[in-house]
C-alpha cells in the first residue's frame, strides 16, 4: 500500500476500587439505578470531593507496571461541559500535570516486535449513564464518580493488527496488576482511536478521532474502515477534515459526530476543591513493592523450565492462564506436558467464548491428576479428552471417573494380540497396502483396534503389534 | 432587663445560671423578629423546630447535663448553608424550593455545641453582591438606617445580629461578604484564614476564596463562635489540619508591644473623611496603649480587585454549572430539547448579577483567553500573597478601614456595577492572600452610621486578631 496508517489510542479503564474516586459510595456495576449515590456524586449544592487514596495508588501501580515516570506533583482539573449524566457539569480530570508520564509496552505482530510509547496515564472520574425508555430519558448516577485511568499512547501503531496487539497487551497488564476487571461488555474498559494516513516521507495527515468503541473487533474494523475512507478521500482529491467520528458497529461505518469548528471548549482549570496531589518518592517506592510478577518475568521463568518462548508467551497472555498453569504445576510438575495440554485443550474451550467470558472452569488439581494418569499411560488421549470434558463441565475426580467409565488403558499385550490378529486376518487389502509402505494405513488399524476395545487400547502398543504380525 | 441586649457570652451565662430558659429566649427572639420584619433579614424561620430543641436543652440543663458552649443560644445561619429540615435557597429563584439534603459541617458543629438555629438569613443571590440588593426575595434594610443597605452578601446575617433577632449568625465571605456588612451594620465579623473552617455543605461561590465566619455583637462572642466552627474535616480537603488555637486565650492580653502595620495603600484618596478620622483615632489609641505602629508597603494591593473578579468569576461559572435543571431546582416547562432545557432553566432561575459573573467566568477560562486572564490572575495572586507574608515579618497585625465609606443608600449603586465592586476594595485582598481579617465598629459618622475597622492577621493567627480587637472594644464600650 502506498499510504502509511498512523494510529494512537486512548484507553479508559475503570479502577476496581471499593468506593468511588471522590466520595464513599460503592463502586459496583449492575446495582439498582441511583442506589450508590450521595450528595457528592449527585452534585448537591455545597458537596465537596475528597480524593480516594486507593484510586491514586492503583493508578500509580499501573503507571509503574508500564514503566511510567510517576510525577511527584500532579493537579486535578475541571473539564467543564453540560450533559445530564455529568452531575456537576464538570468532570474532575487531569490535564497539565498528569499523575504518570512516559513508559510503554512491547507488542509483537507477525513475529515482529515493536515498542509502543505511552504519553501519559491520568486519573479522572467516570460519568453516570443515560437510560432511554418509553417514558423518556432517565439518568443513573451509580457510575458517576467511579475512578478511571486514561491511558494515552503515542501515535506509534501503523495497522489495525498492531492496535489490537497493543490493546491486548494493555488489557493483560491491567489484569496482571489487578487494578481493573477490564470487562468490555460492562464498559469498564473503553477505547478511542486517533487515526490518520499519509504517504511515506510526507508529514502526518489530518487525524480523525473515533469514539464509541468497546471491543477489540470494533477497533480492528473501525481502523480498517476509517483508514480506507481517508485514503479514498485523498485519492479523489479531497481533504480529510479534523473531526470526531462515531463508529457504528452494526453498519460497520464511521459517521461525523462533530467537527473541529463545533468542538467544545472545556475551559479546564485546576479544581480549587482538591489540593494538588503530592506523592513522595518513598511513597511511590512503597507502592512499587506491591507490583505483582508481570508477564515478561514469567516468560523468562517458563523458558527456564524448558518451554519455548512462543509457548511461554501464550501461557502468560493473561494472568489467569499463567496462574492456572503454575497451580497445575504445583500438583504435577511436568511443565512441557502441562503447557501442551493448556495451550491446546484449555484454550480450545476458552476460545469458544467472548474475551470477557473466558473463565477456566476446571480445577487445577483435577486437571493435574488427569494429566498424570495420561502421562503414565494409565489412560490414552481419547480417555484423557473424555475425562477433561467431564471435569470441565461438572467437575469430579479423574481417578474415580476412569474407573466408573472403564477408561483405563488396555496395556495387556496378549489380549491386544488376539484382537489385532483378527483385524489383520479380516483386512487383507489393508495389510497389503501397509506392507507396500503406505504408513497411513496404520491409522486404519489403530482405529479398528480402538473400536474393538471401546477406545481403551494403548495406541503405541497397537502399532507395534500390527507391525509384528504382518512381518 | 432585656435579655436581647446581652451579648452571646452574657446570655449563655444567664441561661447557665437559670435566670432565663432557652424557650423564653427563643420566644423573645421571635417577638423581635416579628417587630423588625420590615428589615427582611431572614428568608425563613423555624419556630416549632427551635422551641422543640430549646425544650430539650432546657431539660438537659435542668438535669445538670452538658449542653455545649452555645447551649440554648438562638443563632441564625446564612441561607447558603445546608441544614436538614430547612430550605437552602441562596436567595435564588433557582433554589426557591430546595430542601437541604444533609447538614453542612458548620451546621453540625453549631448543633453539637448546643446552638438553636432559628432561621436563615437573606443574602445576595449565591453570595454575589455587596449590598444585599441582589436577592430574589427582596433587599435587606440596614437596622441602623432603614434607607440604607446592610452591605452584602451576608446582609441578612449582619442585620439580624444588629437588630437583636439572635445572638450570633453565620455568614460567608469570598471578597468581603462578612466584613463589609459587619462594618455597615456595626457588628463584629470575621473572615477566618482560608482553610480554618470547613466549607462542606456551604453552597460554593468561589471555592478557593470562600470561608464561613461568624457575625456577633462582641469580639469575645466572635472568638467563642470561631472556636466552635474551626477545624479539619474529612469531607473537605481544603480544610486545614493546622491545630486550632483557643481563640479566646489572648482576649485580655492587651496590646502593649504589639506591632500594628499600617499600609498607605489602604488609606487612599477614596476614603471618606469621616472614615479616615475614625481610623486615625483608633490608630492613635493603639499607639497610646503601647502598640507600635509600623509602616508597611503593599505595592500590589490595587491589583487585588481585578485578580478577584477573574478568579472568583471563573470558579463561580464552574460551581454554578450544576444548577442545570436536571436533578433539582428550576426546570423550565416549555423546553424543546436538552440545550433549550439548560438555556431556559438557567435563564429563568438566575438573577442578573449571577448571570454577569457566569459570563465573565466562562470568558476568562475560554480557550485563547485563559493565559491572559486566569493564569495571569493566579500569578498576581501569588505576588499579593507574598507581599502580605513579607508585611507580617514586620508586624503582628495590619489595620485598615473595612470600607472606604459607610453604608450607602438603597438603590444608590444598583446600576453602577463598578462602583458596587469598588466597595470591596479593602476586603478583597484579604481573600486573595488567604489571611484572616475581622471587621469591628470603630466609631460613627456624624449621621450616626457605623464605621468599620479591619484587623488583618497572619495565616491561622486569629487569636492575635481577637486580642487586638478586644483591647479596643473594651476601651470603647458605649460607642465612644
Amino acid at each position: 500500500m502506498e499510504y502509511t496508517i498512523v494510529v494512537g489510542l486512548e484507553v479508559h479503564s475503570e479502577l476496581n476500587t471499593k468506593t468511588k474516586c471522590f466520595c464513599g459510595c460503592k463502586n459496583e456495576f449492575g446495582d439498582k439505578p441511583n442506589t450508590n449515590c450521595c450528595p457528592v456524586c449527585t452534585a448537591m449544592p455545597g458537596a465537596l470531593p475528597v480524593l480516594n487514596r486507593d484510586a491514586v495508588e492503583k493508578a500509580i501501580l499501573m503507571g509503574l507496571a508500564v514503566g511510567c515516570k510517576i510525577n511527584n506533583y500532579s493537579v486535578f482539573e475541571r473539564k467543564n461541559y453540560f450533559y445530564p449524566d455529568l452531575s456537576k457539569a464538570y468532570q474532575i480530570s487531569q490535564l497539565e500535570y498528569p499523575l504518570c508520564v512516559g513508559g510503554g509496552l512491547e507488542i509483537e505482530v507477525d513475529g515482529k516486535k515493536k515498542f509502543i510509547h505511552l504519553n501519559r496515564i491520568h486519573l479522572e472520574e467516570d460519568a453516570g449513564k443515560l437510560i432511554h425508555d418509553n417514558s423518556g430519558t432517565l439518568v443513573d448516577y451509580n457510575r458517576g464518580g467511579v475512578p478511571l485511568i486514561e491511558i494515552v499512547s503515542e501515535p506509534d501503531m501503523n495497522s489495525a493488527e498492531e492496535a489490537v496487539a497493543y490493546l491486548e497487551k494493555l488489557r493483560s497488564t491491567l489484569l496482571y496488576v489487578g487494578v481493573s476487571d477490564c470487562k468490555m461488555q460492562e464498559g469498564s474498559i473503553r477505547f478511542d482511536v486517533n487515526i490518520s494516513v499519509n504517504k511515506p516521507g510526507e508529514p502526518l495527515g489530518t487525524r480523525t478521532e473515533l469514539k464509541n468503541l468497546n471491543s477489540f473487533r470494533a477497533v480492528q474494523r473501525a481502523i480498517n474502515y476509517e483508514s480506507n475512507r481517508q485514503i479514498e478521500v485523498l485519492e479523489s482529491g479531497g481533504k480529510v477534515i479534523q473531526e470526531t467520528r462515531r463508529w457504528d458497529d452494526e453498519k460497520g461505518k464511521t459517521y461525523t459526530m462533530r467537527t473541529k469548528e463545533d468542538s467544545q471548549d472545556y475551559r479546564y482549570f485546576p479544581d480549587p476543591d482538591l489540593i494538588p496531589l503530592n506523592v513522595s518518592d518513598e511513597y511511590i517506592e512503597s507502592i512499587r513493592t506491591r507490583l505483582p510478577k508481570l508477564a515478561p518475568e514469567r516468560v523468562a521463568e517458563y523458558i527456564k523450565l524448558g518451554l519455548t518462548e512462543q509457548d511461554a508467551n501464550l501461557l502468560t497472555a493473561e494472568k489467569k492462564y499463567s496462574d492456572f498453569f503454575e497451580k497445575v504445576l504445583s500438583y504435577f510438575n511436568e511443565p512441557k506436558f502441562v503447557c501442551n495440554w493448556i495451550t491446546a485443550e484449555v484454550f480450545k474451550k476458552l476460545n469458544a467464548f467472548e474475551i470477557d467470558d473466558r473463565e477456566i472452569l476446571v480445577d487445577a488439581k483435577s486437571l493435574a491428576e488427569m494429566l498424570e494418569m495420561y502421562k503414565n499411560g494409565e489412560i490414552n488421549q481419547a480417555g484423557a479428552r473424555k475425562i477433561f470434558d467431564i471435569i470441565w463441565e461438572k467437575g469430579g475426580e479423574p481417578k474415580k471417573l476412569v474407573e466408573e467409565l472403564g477408561l483405563a488403558q488396555m496395556n495387556d499385550e496378549g489380549a491386544l494380540k488376539e484382537i489385532i490378529a483378527k483385524i489383520v486376518a479380516d483386512n487383507p487389502k489393508a495389510v497389503a497396502e501397509l506392507k507396500a509402505g503406505n504408513q497411513k494405513t496404520m491409522a486404519f488399524f489403530v482405529g479398528q483396534a480402538m473400536k474393538a476395545t471401546q477406545g481403551k487400547a494403548n495406541p503405541k502398543m497397537v502399532s507395534s503389534i500390527v507391525m509384528e504380525l504382518i512381518k | 432587663m432585656n435579655y436581647l441586649d446581652l451579648s452571646l457570652t452574657q446570655v449563655k451565662s444567664a441561661l447557665d445560671k437559670g435566670e432565663i430558659t432557652s424557650q423564653e429566649l427563643v420566644k423573645l427572639c421571635f417577638e423581635q423578629i416579628e417587630k423588625t420584619k420590615d428589615l427582611n433579614a431572614l428568608n425563613s424561620t423555624y419556630f416549632d423546630l427551635a422551641m422543640a430543641r430549646a425544650k430539650e436543652i432546657d431539660a438537659k440543663r435542668a438535669k445538670g447535663e452538658d449542653v455545649g458552649v452555645l447551649g440554648g443560644v438562638p443563632i441564625v445561619i446564612k441561607d447558603n448553608i445546608n441544614m436538614l429540615g430547612t430550605k437552602t435557597t441562596c436567595s435564588s429563584k433557582f433554589l426557591e424550593n430546595f430542601d437541604s439534603p444533609y447538614n453542612a459541617t458548620v451546621t453540625q458543629k453549631l448543633l453539637d455545641a448546643g446552638a438553636i438555629i432559628i432561621g436563615k438569613a437573606n443574602m445576595d443571590e449565591f453570595a454575589m453582591g455587596s449590598s444585599n440588593e441582589n436577592s430574589a426575595f427582596g433587599a435587606v434594610k440596614n437596622p441602623v438606617d432603614e434607607t440604607r443597605v446592610p452591605g452584602g452578601s451576608s446582609g441578612g446575617s449582619a442585620a439580624t445580629v444588629a437588630a437583636k433577632q439572635c445572638f450570633a449568625s453565620l455568614g460567608t465571605d469570598t471578597g468581603g461578604s462578612i466584613r463589609e456588612p459587619s462594618s455597615f451594620c456595626g457588628v463584629v465579623g470575621i473572615k477566618p484564614t482560608y482553610g480554618r473552617v470547613s466549607r462542606y455543605g456551604v453552597v460554593a461561590f468561589a471555592s478557593s476564596l470562600d470561608q464561613v465566619g461568624a457575625l456577633t455583637r462582641t469580639v469575645e462572642d466572635n472568638a467563642t463562635m470561631l472556636n466552635v466552627l474551626a477545624g479539619a474535616d474529612k469531607m473537605d480537603m481544603t480544610a486545614s489540619h493546622t491545630p486550632v488555637a483557643d481563640n479566646t486565650s489572648k482576649l485580655n492580653d492587651g496590646v502593649k508591644g504589639i506591632k500594628i502595620g499600617v499600609a498607605k495603600q489602604f488609606y487612599t484618596e477614596a476614603l471618606s473623611p469621616e472614615v479616615r478620622d475614625n481610623l486615625q483615632k483608633a490608630l492613635d489609641w493603639y499607639k497610646e496603649s503601647g502598640a507600635e505602629l509600623v509602616e508597611i508597603d503593599l505595592p500590589s494591593l490595587d491589583t487585588a480587585l481585578a485578580v478577584y473578579y477573574v478568579i472568583s468569576s471563573a470558579e463561580a461559572a464552574s460551581n454554578l454549572a450544576r444548577f442545570d435543571g436536571i436533578r433539582y431546582g428550576v426546570r423550565a416547562k416549555d423546553y424543546t430539547d436538552l440545550v433549550d432545557l439548560y438555556f431556559k432553566s438557567r435563564t429563568q432561575g438566575f438573577g442578573k448579577e449571577v448571570k454577569r459573573r457566569i459570563m465573565l467566568g466562562n470568558y476568562v477560562l475560554s480557550s485563547g483567553y485563559y493565559d491572559a486572564f486566569y493564569r495571569k490572575a493566579k500569578r498576581v495572586q501569588k505576588v499579593i500573597r507574598n507581599e502580605f507574608l513579607q508585611a507580617f515579618e514586620k508586624c503582628d497585625v495590619l489595620i485598615s478601614p473595612t470600607t472606604a465609606s459607610p453604608a450607602f443608600k438603597l438603590g444608590e449603586k444598583a446600576n453602577d456595577h463598578v462602583a458596587m465592586y469598588l466597595t470591596d476594595i479593602f476586603t478583597v485582598p484579604i481573600n486573595i492572600a488567604g489571611v484572616p481579617a475581622l471587621s469591628m465598629p470603630c466609631g460613627k459618622t456624624s449621621e450616626g452610621l457605623p464605621v468599620g475597622m479591619q484587623i488583618i492577621g497572619k495565616h491561622f493567627d486569629e487569636p492575635t486578631i481577637y486580642q487586638v480587637a478586644n483591647a479596643f472594644e473594651k476601651a470603647h464600650k458605649g460607642g465612644e
